[in-house]
C-alpha cells in the first residue's frame, strides 16, 4: 500500500506527463496543417508531370534506346531500399511501419538471391535497421537540419541515387514512406522510382504533341526531374504522416494520463479516508477504555 | 477563337501564377518562342531566362525561370519550373544563388568530367552562360556571385 505522500508525488507526475503530450499534441496538429498545405501545393506540379511522364514513356518504353532509368540495367539482382522515417520519435506506429515494410522487402529480396542495399533517409529507420542490416547501409541523409521539406531536400537525395545509378551500383531503387490517408491512419507504402513504372492504363495519347527537342532528349532531361519529383512528393506525405501519427499517439497519450489521474486520485482519496477512519478508531477505543 | 490562355506557372512547392495571358513568351532551349491562343500542342524544354507574359489587357508581366519545361496547348500554357521568381522578387541576392547553384553544378561536372560524359559538362557550361546572359538582360551583375570552396 503506497503512503498517501507516494500517492500524492505520483499524481502530480502524471499531471505534468499529460501537460507535456497535450503540448505536443497541439504543437503536431499546428505542423501538420503546414504539411498538409505543403503537399497541396506540391500537387499541381507532380500532377502536371506525371501527365506529361505517362505520354512520353508509353511511347518510348518499348523502343530499343529508351534511357536506362526508363527502361532499367536489364538485370534486377541488385536493390536498393531507400527508407524514408522521421528524425524523431513518439509518433505511434510511424517509424516501426515503415521499417517494419522495408525489413520484409529486403528478407524477400535476400530469400531470392538478390543483393540489397539500404540507403536511410532520417535517424529513426537508421537506428531500427542498424542490428540487423547494418552491413547493408550504403549512405544516410540526416534531415535534423532541415527546418521545412524543400525541394532542394528531395533533389539532394536525387542527384545522390542518380550518382549511384549511373556508377552502376545497382538496379532497381524502391522508396519506403508512409502515405498519409487521414490523420488516424497513414499507409506504409513501397513505390519503385528506378527504372521508372510505366502506367499500365497510359496510352500513347501525346502522339499529337510536337516535341522540341525531340522526344527522346526531351524523355532523358525529364526522367530525373520524374524521380526528383516522386521523392519530394514522398517526403511532403511523410512529413504530414509523422505529424498525424504523433497527433493521435500524443492524443491517447493525454487520455490515457487522465484515466491515471482519475484512477490515482480515487486511490488517494480512499486511503485517506482509511486513515482518517482508523484514527477515529483508536480515539473512541481509547476513550472507552477510561 | 478564345483571345486569351490559361497561363500556369508551377514549381515543385507551389503554384507561382495562374492568369490569363494573350500570348506568353518562352525561352525555349532551342530558341526563344511566343505561345498565342491556338497554339499547335506542344512540349518544349526551357533554358534559364525571361518568361514574359502579356495579359489581356496588354500589361506584361515577367518571371524569371532556372530552366523546366512547358506544355502547350491550343488554351493553355503549363509552364513546370525548378525555381522562378516574379521580376520583382529577383533581387542581386537571389539572383547570386542561383548562379552560385549553377557554377557549383558546373564545377561538380567538371570534376567528374570522365564519369558523366562531355555532354553533361557541355549542358552545364551552358547553364552558366545562360544564367549570366539572363543576369545582364536584367540588369543584374553576374559578378557579384562566388562558390563556396
Amino acid at each position: 500500500m503506497p503512503s498517501l505522500k507516494d500517492l500524492k508525488n505520483r499524481i502530480g507526475s502524471v499531471k505534468n506527463t499529460r501537460k507535456i503530450t497535450k503540448a505536443m499534441q497541439m504543437v503536431a496538429a499546428a505542423k501538420l496543417r503546414r504539411a498538409q498545405e505543403a503537399a497541396e501545393a506540391a500537387r499541381p506540379y507532380a500532377d502536371r508531370m506525371s501527365a506529361v511522364m505517362a505520354g512520353l514513356t508509353a511511347n518510348a518504353a518499348g523502343q530499343a534506346g529508351a534511357p536506362r532509368l526508363l527502361a532499367g540495367t536489364g538485370s534486377d539482382q541488385r536493390h536498393l531500399l531507400v527508407v524514408m522515417t522521421a528524425e524523431r520519435g513518439l509518433a505511434g506506429g510511424f517509424n516501426s511501419s515503415i521499417v517494419k515494410l522495408a525489413r520484409q522487402h529486403a528478407d524477400r529480396l535476400r530469400g531470392e538471391g538478390k543483393q540489397v542495399a539500404i540507403l536511410t533517409v532520417g535517424k529513426k529507420g537508421r537506428e531500427q535497421l542498424k542490428r540487423d542490416y547494418g552491413d547493408l547501409f550504403v549512405h544516410h541523409v540526416d534531415l535534423s537540419e532541415v527546418k521545412r521539406v524543400g525541394y532542394d531536400t528531395a533533389r539532394m537525395i536525387t542527384d545522390d541515387l542518380l550518382q549511384r545509378f549511373d556508377a552502376g551500383s545497382f538496379d532497381v531503387a524502391t522508396i519506403f514512406y508512409n502515405r498519409f490517408e487521414t490523420v488516424i491512419s497513414q499507409i506504409p507504402t513501397a513505390k519503385q522510382v528506378i527504372p521508372a513504372e510505366v502506367p499500365a492504363d497510359a496510352a500513347p495519347a501525346n502522339a499529337l504533341y510536337e516535341y522540341e527537342p525531340g522526344e527522346e532528349e526531351l524523355l532523358a532531361e525529364l526522367l530525373p526531374r520524374s524521380v526528383a519529383t516522386q521523392i519530394f512528393a514522398a517526403l511532403l506525405e511523410n512529413a504530414a504522416s509523422e505529424q498525424g501519427a504523433r497527433m493521435s499517439a500524443m492524443d491517447n497519450a493525454t487520455r490515457n494520463a487522465g484515466d491515471m489521474i482519475d484512477r490515482l486520485t480515487t486511490q488517494y482519496n480512499r486511503s485517506r479516508q482509511a486513515a482518517i477512519t482508523t484514527e477515529l478508531i483508536e480515539i473512541i477505543a481509547g476513550a472507552e477504555a477510561l | 477563337m478564345a483571345d486569351t490562355m490559361q497561363f500556369d506557372l508551377v514549381s515543385p512547392e507551389r503554384r507561382l501564377a495562374s492568369v490569363p495571358v494573350r500570348e506568353v513568351r518562352l525561352p525555349g532551349s532551342d530558341g526563344d518562342l511566343t505561345a498565342m491562343p491556338g497554339h499547335a500542342p506542344a512540349i518544349v524544354t526551357l533554358r534559364p531566362g525571361m518568361v514574359v507574359l502579356v495579359g489581356a489587357d496588354g500589361s506584361t508581366s515577367e518571371f524569371a525561370v532556372t530552366g523546366g519545361f512547358a506544355e502547350i496547348n491550343a488554351d493553355s500554357v503549363s509552364l513546370l519550373a525548378e525555381r522562378g521568381h516574379p521580376r520583382a522578387e529577383l533581387t542581386q541576392a537571389v539572383y547570386n544563388d542561383m548562379l552560385a547553384e549553377a557554377r557549383r553544378a558546373q564545377q561538380s561536372a567538371e570534376s567528374r568530367r570522365e564519369h558523366v560524359g562531355e555532354e553533361v559538362v557541355t549542358a552545364a557550361v551552358k547553364l552558366v552562360g545562360d544564367m549570366v546572359a539572363m543576369g545582364t538582360h536584367i540588369g543584374l551583375d553576374p559578378n557579384q556571385s562566388t562558390v563556396p570552396d
